[in-house]
């Protein structure tokens, strides 16, 4: 197998983010939203372990796994925030949710 | 080389169809696509431990929560209201800008380095967890006291209150 320059993985992991930055942008279920997020944090994740493996350094790695564990953490909150808006506004249209007041 | 192009389209093309997809659940299932894509990224990149984290938490674990509560609400499509018109087109020329920016800035430089074929040992589980539990130890132990808190808001969040009060 020869070998890829790490610029290709930046730049797969520049055009991940991108999308995942556009979902936020353009989506207004909220779930859609959150899960752009996801991608968002996936592509942080590969240019992580792609700097990781061409320098041989395993700390990349390492950051990697916290990440992970950060964003499962942020999932469960985040959807229980989601669960609780829906009960009070019976929608999940971020447009609807321009009012504070429950 | 040709495994990685195959990869990079499969992972954009399922990116984009959670972003283009109008039922929630078909975007959902797209990131699951996505992830996997990206897993096996990771075992092309000499990381197998991270790769089987990622089947595991992400792609398990993160989506079924995911799926759950898309089920539960009932939401999976929502029906359109035009509020947003002329920000839309924007934010898709704003993001055609950053990426066209962001590649040829990459292009446009000496490489970084190269990725061979990954060395046995590097990733490799043990490797892992001989790191962490010696130099990152005190962010492990941080990790456990976040997810405690994340389990108890969850709970406090979705929780009814029991005091007769419907809400």
């Amino acid at each position: 197998m020869n070998a890829v320059p790490v610029n290709y993985y930046i730049i797969l992991s520049a055009i991940l983010f991108t999308i995942g930055a556009l979902g936020v942008l353009i989506r207004r279920n909220a779930l859609v939203i959150f899960m752009s997020i996801e991608l968002m944090l996936n592509a942080a994740n590969l240019a992580l372990v792609a700097f990781s493996s061409a320098n041989a350094q395993l700390d990349g790695q390492i950051f990697v796994f916290f990440i992970m564990t950060v964003a499962a953490a942020e999932v469960a909150v985040g959807l229980a925030l989601i669960v609780a808006v829906f009960r009070t506004k019976k929608s999940i249209d971020v447009d609807q949710i321009n009012v504070l007041k429950g | 080389m040709t495994v990685f192009i195959i990869l990079a389209l499969v992972a954009i093309i399922t990116a984009l169809g959670m972003l283009i997809s109008r039922n929630a659940v078909y975007s959902a299932l797209f990131l699951v696509l996505n992830f996997a894509t990206v897993a096996v990224f990771y075992l092309l990149l000499g990381a197998p431990f991270i790769a089987i984290t990622q089947v595991t938490v992400y792609a398990g674990a993160i989506m079924v929560l995911f799926l759950f509560v898309i089920m539960l609400l009932g939401t999976d499509e929502l029906e359109d209201t035009d509020n947003l018109t002329w920000q839309r087109p924007l934010a898709i020329g704003l993001a055609v800008v950053l990426v066209v920016e962001g590649i040829y800035l990459m292009l446009s430089q000496n490489t970084l380095g190269f990725i061979t074929t990954p060395s046995e040992d590097l990733g490799s589980p043990q490797a892992i967890g001989d790191m962490l539990f010696s130099k990152y130890l005190l962010p492990f132990e941080a990790t456990s006291i976040l997810l405690l808190v994340a389990m108890v808001g969850a709970i406090v969040l979705t929780v009814k209150n029991k005091k007769g009060e419907q809400s």
